[in-house]
């Protein structure tokens, strides 16, 4: 029997902070991932992460304004200010632990500029910071010896009267599907990049910890507010940081322009991304293209700069497109790349309301790019979210152990849970004739995504794509597994994935018709106005009844910066 | 274009479980990846079959494999460098490591070696309220190691573990030298003696292959020679192990009969390094020089004259005063 005080699924940043903080404290803590912990998507954070260090004369409370300014204020200032507040600490955290970064001529860290903030806090490892960071939690891991069941996918949080005890999951080297009991239970697993196409996401991005949340009472928040990076390859939509613009690189049109001077006059490249993808688009749009999409210009950084702050660009943009940076501009346009939204939480990490507020599932817990804490709101800041997942991983083990430790294990019938899960996969193994294949209905799905809930969204688009969604909740039930077999069976995984997509899909329509304005991400051509008056509140989205979404609202945190308008 | 693709199939699921070869005629595009090609087929084809891929962009490092016979990393080979003249490519599981699934292969013992290695930073000091200071050239260099990803492609055309599946191996060899050149960790001297073991630094044979094979040019093996360099010139005792006595006074027998004759002459380099006697070493030496005679490639046991020695030994002098110079 696999039994745990604190189980993390998911071992991206976000997961392994929460794991490491455990661990360090002694606790029984496991982690269990669908990858091995390195190849999380954590890995495709290039460009730094944002800290306030007092001792460079910056202050977390001008790191907190942009955030908050960022976020179009639908970010909860009280989260936002934990995060700037804690960030310069944790930051010296992962360097103590070995994190390399750049320096300056001192040896102290270095930073470099990044967009929607009004000094240069970015710290980072080249183009390579999530990477670097990553690898170096894993050492950590590695060092505490932490247990992690590697190419695990867990397929259902179990859960009674409201409280979550553990997780079914399958071991994909032998299809055995099993029961991990505990008492507390992280999700950490990632973003959901996968519901559209394209995307700069792994494929390994496909909302599972949202989806698992929402089927077992949790509400998701937000999910209207999709980022879409203004920088991203057209085709495969694989990322070039926004590093290269923070290092000075230039967007230009098929005019030859520097465009942004129309949109944002005094930070340019660097305004926030909801800004620069808006403008992008409208260029795009008004025939300022080239052959869709706009051009990112590195050239005048030099060759030494480029290779020593930009190399990995380099090769992305040589391999991929077969274009080399120091030489020629390279098109991008405006791609899929992170979900503001997420699991509601609170500064803790609780998927629950100890005072009453909102309901959820008690026991649970979620941090990184699933939760939403919220501290991104309507547009996250770059180099936002790295900080965003060491901070809230160790603050939801925190909260996770202190939860542990006052209550025990729940009492269920494992066999019960591990019986439904595999009757579950086996209607899905039995379906043959008719139906679609998986990858069809997954590409079915994200191109309605792409199409109704692009960077400019209307009533109609979005109403298309949500009956689209929901027609293909009804075609999932015949989707088609190829794979009959038990060893490693990824087709019967896509499977699994591609329900948690549907619903995140859903969540998203269903907020994106809700929310009658513009704000942050969330762009309506038929409410072109952000509007304080009505929206200053968030969506939390429950499943069920039936197949009904229920709603309800709560209302933005305000602690000291009232709305405003958003200039760049 | 038509693509003819080889995949290398292995199904634990079947009664005898077998590796064989299947076919696939796959319609790609110019700039399709050799794993573009493989999630078509997945994808359009045949569900079943089973690879690691996730971020499509080279920095997960899942996708390691052999095509053509040499391991790459599937999201940056371009599948249409790696066709024949008759529009074939062969996909194999990646080396070294026992198959699981198609092409999965167990990365168990992958990851042993890592945790063998202690992969991870050892301050002696106690932490600083701030950042630990250092040289951002020294960062930069380890930029270039930590841009490893673990995806296991040298692992896979590693000479030696084919022989040897006890050697640590290029991977966990380039991730120990990241904490012998990071300023930060002062373990150098446990650390260094570690990796003189056996399955160490010096079992590797400077084949070449992992740094051909790396994807993200961290130069395993470079990294192996820097290694031996400075457990050298940091006199870390060569330890319990034969070969890693051997290694120490193989490089020094070299740099000695270089720097006296001004050429390298490889019988003395034999004597000096076993030991003239080290009966049971100098005769099992005996085959490797008869076959070198055998095909005139023995060295002539008395060398003529370097013309101009008296200047390469200045220089060696100098060489050698420069490096002692040299704060390690």
């Amino acid at each position: 029997m696999f039994s745990h005080d604190v189980l993390v699924l998911g071992a991206g940043l976000a997961g392994m902070r929460a794991a490491l903080e455990a661990a360090r404290s002694g606790a029984n803590v496991a982690m269990l991932s669908k990858v091995y912990p390195v190849r999380s998507h954590s890995n495709a954070a290039q460009g730094g992460i944002n800290a306030a260090l007092t001792d460079r004369g910056d202050d977390w409370h001008e790191h907190a304004y942009d955030t908050v300014k960022g976020s179009d204020f639908l970010g909860d200032q009280d989260a936002i200010e934990v995060m700037c507040r804690e960030a310069g600490q944790e930051l010296i955290n992962l360097e103590h632990m070995g994190v390399i970064f750049n320096r300056d001529d001192e040896g102290r860290l270095g930073t470099r500029a990044f967009g929607g903030q009004r000094r240069a806090r970015t710290f980072f490892v080249a183009d390579i910071t999530g990477q670097a960071i990553l690898h170096v939690m894993y050492e950590q891991i590695l060092k505490y010896n932490v247990r992690v069941y590697d190419e695990w996918y867990a397929t259902t949080l179990i859960t009674d009267h409201g409280r979550c005890g553990g997780v079914v999951a399958m071991e994909m080297r032998t299809g055995e599907v099993h029961v991990i009991r505990a008492k507390a239970v992280i999700l950490a697993t990632g973003g959901l990049g996968r519901v559209f196409e394209p995307s700069t996401n792994a494929l390994i991005c496909t909302g599972d910890g949202m989806s698992l949340a929402y089927r077992a009472g949790a509400p998701l928040m937000d999910m209207e507010m999709v980022q879409y990076h203004p920088t991203t390859l057209k085709g495969s939509g694989v990322l070039l940081s926004e590093g290269a613009r923070g290092e000075g690189a230039y967007l230009i049109n098929s005019r030859g322009e520097r465009f942004m001077e129309r949109y944002a006059p005094n930070m340019m490249e660097l305004a926030s991304r909801d800004v620069v993808s808006r403008a992008e688009i409208t260029e795009i749009n008004e025939g300022n293209d080239i052959d869709g999409c706009v051009l990112l210009d590195c050239r005048h950084l030099g060759r030494a700069k480029i290779m020593e702050r930009l190399m990995y660009i380099h090769e992305v943009a040589m391999d991929l497109v077969g274009v080399d940076i120091t030489k020629d501009p390279v098109p991008i346009r405006p791609g899929v790349h992170y979900q503001m939204g997420g699991i509601k939480t609170d500064v803790d990490g609780r998927c629950w309301d100890p005072r009453g507020a909102w309901k959820g599932v008690e026991g649970l817990f979620a941090a990184g790019e699933t939760a939403c804490v919220s501290v991104h709101g309507g547009n996250r800041l770059g180099a936002n979210s790295l900080l965003d997942t060491v901070i809230f991983g160790r603050r939801s083990a925190q909260a996770a152990m202190a939860y542990a430790s006052a209550n025990n294990h729940l009492e269920f019938s494992e066999d019960t849970w591990v019986g439904g899960e595999k009757a579950t996969m086996q209607t899905l193994l039995d379906n043959n004739g008719g139906g679609d294949l998986v990858a069809k209905l997954r590409l079915d799905m994200a191109t309605a995504m792409d199409e109704g809930l692009g960077v400019y969204r209307t009533e109609e688009g979005m109403q298309q794509a949500l009956d689209a969604v929901r027609g293909m909740k009804d075609r999932f039930k015949n989707v088609i597994v190829q794979d009959k077999g038990k060893a490693f069976n990824t087709n019967l995984i896509f499977a699994l994935e591609l329900g948690c997509m549907l619903d995140c899909a859903e969540a998203i329509a269903v907020g994106g018709i809700d929310r009658k304005e513009s704000r942050g991400a969330h762009s309506r051509l038929d409410y072109a106005a952000r509007d304080d008056e009505n929206w200053m509140k968030h969506i939390l989205l429950y499943q069920g009844p039936g197949d009904q979404v229920t709603k309800e609202y709560v209302p933005i945190v305000i602690t000291q910066w009232q709305p405003e308008e958003r200039k760049y | 274009m038509q693509a003819k693709v080889s995949v290398r199939r292995f199904n634990p699921d079947e009664e005898q479980p077998k590796p064989y070869d299947q076919q696939f005629d796959v319609e790609v595009e110019s700039h399709f990846t050799v794993l573009d090609t493989l999630i078509k087929v997945r994808e359009e084809i045949d569900g079943s079959l089973a690879m690691r891929c996730s971020c499509r962009a080279s920095i997960c490092g899942s996708c390691a494999m052999r095509v053509n016979g040499h391991a790459v990393l599937a999201c940056k080979a371009r599948v249409s460098e790696h066709l024949s003249d008759d529009g074939e490519v062969r996909v194999e599981p990646a080396g070294n490591q026992p198959v699981i699934k198609d092409l999965v292969v167990d990365l168990e013992p992958f990851w042993n070696k890592i945790r063998a290695v202690e992969p991870y930073l050892q301050p002696s000091m106690p932490e600083p309220e701030g950042e630990y200071l250092a040289p951002n050239d020294v960062m930069l260099h380890l930029v270039d190691v930590m841009g490893c990803i673990m995806c296991g492609a040298c692992v896979s055309d590693c000479t030696v573990l084919e022989v040897d599946p006890n050697f640590l191996g290029p991977a966990a060899l380039a991730k120990a030298y990241r904490f012998v050149a990071d300023t930060r960790d002062e373990e150098d001297g446990k650390r260094l003696g570690l990796y003189n073991g056996y399955g160490g630094i010096w079992d590797c044979t400077r084949c070449g292959e992992c740094v051909q094979a790396c994807p993200k040019g961290v130069a395993p093996m470079d990294r192996i020679m820097a290694l031996r360099e400075k457990a050298i010139e940091s006199g870390t005792p060569p330890g319990d192990y034969d070969g890693a006595a051997y290694g120490y006074r193989h490089a020094e027998a070299f740099e000695e009969i270089v720097s006296h004759n001004g050429r390298l002459e490889e019988t003395m380099l034999v004597v000096k390094t076993l030991g003239l006697f080290n009966l049971p070493k100098m005769l099992a030496m005996l085959p490797v020089g008869l076959n070198a005679m055998l095909h005139r490639k023995m060295p002539p046991p008395i060398a003529p004259k370097v013309p101009g020695i008296n200047q390469i030994r200045r220089l060696a002098a100098r060489i050698k005063m420069n490096k002692e110079g040299a704060a390690y």
